[in-house]
């Protein structure tokens, strides 16, 4: 505790702005509530120790995140319509698709099997769509969106997401210009496929190794949200180095700045994912422990 | 719904209205701009010469048709929410009768 307070100390001396002490405090006094309330359902699983270890870990994190941020801009999510030169839009597609053509695969399969499991993929596919519509203001002064894609693999596996999230990011680039065609393969790949597999194996592994059903969730969807950009800037560095350090300080240009504007965001992301994990507990248990337990003889 | 979880749940939805709202606070100055410009400019800086080989198809005339657009995006997936969640909540109801 006595490190945590000394390190909100510096935080405080480093910014002169009233209001980030008072953003700092109420995100500590929410995290705070947090290992106290939210999860108490779960407490008896967790050790005390351990308990007070994350919970200095989230404080200091919080800490070096204000301490670092300052008002700047951050890039969008989706790389823009002919910002990818041809041969890596081309080298991203040719990527994608055997994804794609899987994940149609292991859909058709469900529906046939599962017709009941209908309405909950249809679920799956709306919370990525309202999601990424969302465009939620960031400590960084600018703007981004969550993935949503983490719902849809908690339930039904990986493979489905990365058709039902390159169809939403069709529809945006198709209507909204956000994003593009040119690069959907580049974008799917981030969004739709990477982010599911990084949320398919942090939930297996969580709960696997006994953390709680809740955090698990919540885990596995803020880091789908954090991986899908860090993807998105390797992609930019890839195809932009940099004259000076090449790849990797172009990576650090792109990442550095949106990487901090992003952790809010799929902070919210994680509850929001959560939140509707725990209607489904209520209101659809039959197929969420169907999902979520067997998931092998189901799918 | 047991109590407990009821109370899970609002604290959740009050998390992410503070996480988004706490923000626009702390950056007054800020316009929360989508940024997409940036990654442009950036690019443009990395690599002076680069210009975009293809233009979107379909460009939403304004920020009013484009706000509009991703209100309906919203609102049809928020739609389709609802209604599932309503439809098992129904379903669930009739079953404990």
């Amino acid at each position: 505790m006595i490190l945590s307070q000394e390190t909100c100390r510096k935080c405080f001396a480093r910014n002169p702005r009233g209001w980030k002490g008072v953003y700092l405090a109420s995100l500590l006094s929410i995290f705070f509530l947090l290992e106290k309330g939210v999860f108490f359902m779960e407490r008896e699983r967790v050790m005390k120790k351990q308990k007070g270890i994350t919970f200095i870990l989230l404080v200091s994190g919080f800490c070096l995140y204000l301490w670092v941020n300052d008002p700047q801009s951050a890039y969008a999510m989706h790389i823009m319509e002919g910002f990818l030169p041809l041969g890596w839009a081309l080298f991203w597609w040719i990527i994608f698709l055997p994804f794609f053509i899987l994940g149609l695969r292991s859909l058709i399969k469900i529906t046939k099997n599962h017709p009941e499991l209908k309405l909950l993929l249809g679920l799956a596919g709306a919370f990525t769509f309202v999601l990424s519509a969302l465009k939620i203001p960031s400590v960084t002064g600018s703007s981004s969106h969550p993935t949503g894609t983490g719902l849809g693999t908690i339930l039904f596996g990986p493979l489905v997401m990365s058709v039902l999230g390159s169809l939403v990011l069709l529809f945006q680039a198709l209507l909204v210009a956000h994003g593009g065609i040119t690069t959907l393969g580049a974008n799917a790949f981030s969004m739709a496929v990477v982010g599911p597999f990084v949320a398919y194996g942090v939930y297996r592994s969580l709960v696997k190794s006994g953390v709680g059903q809740r955090w698990s969730v919540f885990s596995a969807a803020t880091l789908a949200n954090l991986t899908t950009y860090v993807v998105t800037s390797v992609q930019l560095a890839l195809a932009f180095p940099a004259e000076a350090g090449g790849i990797l300080a172009s990576f650090l240009k792109f990442a550095g700045i949106f990487a901090v504007t992003q952790i809010p965001l799929a902070i919210s992301e994680g509850l929001l994912t959560l939140l509707v994990i725990n209607w489904l507990h209520t209101y659809n248990s039959q197929d969420l422990e169907k999902l979520m337990y067997k998931k092998k003889e189901v799918l | 719904m047991k109590k407990s979880m009821k109370g899970m749940n609002w604290f959740l939805i009050i998390i992410v209205i503070v996480l988004a709202v706490l923000p626009l606070l702390l950056n007054k100055g800020s316009e929360f701009s989508g940024a997409d410009g940036v990654a442009e400019e950036t690019i443009q800086e990395i690599v002076p010469s680069y210009a975009p080989w293809f233009q979107p198809l379909l460009e939403p005339p304004g920020g009013e048709t484009e706000s509009l657009l991703f209100a309906v995006q919203a609102a049809i997936g928020a739609g389709m929410i609802g209604y599932v969640i309503g439809f098992f909540k129904g379903r669930s109801l009739r079953k404990d009768k």
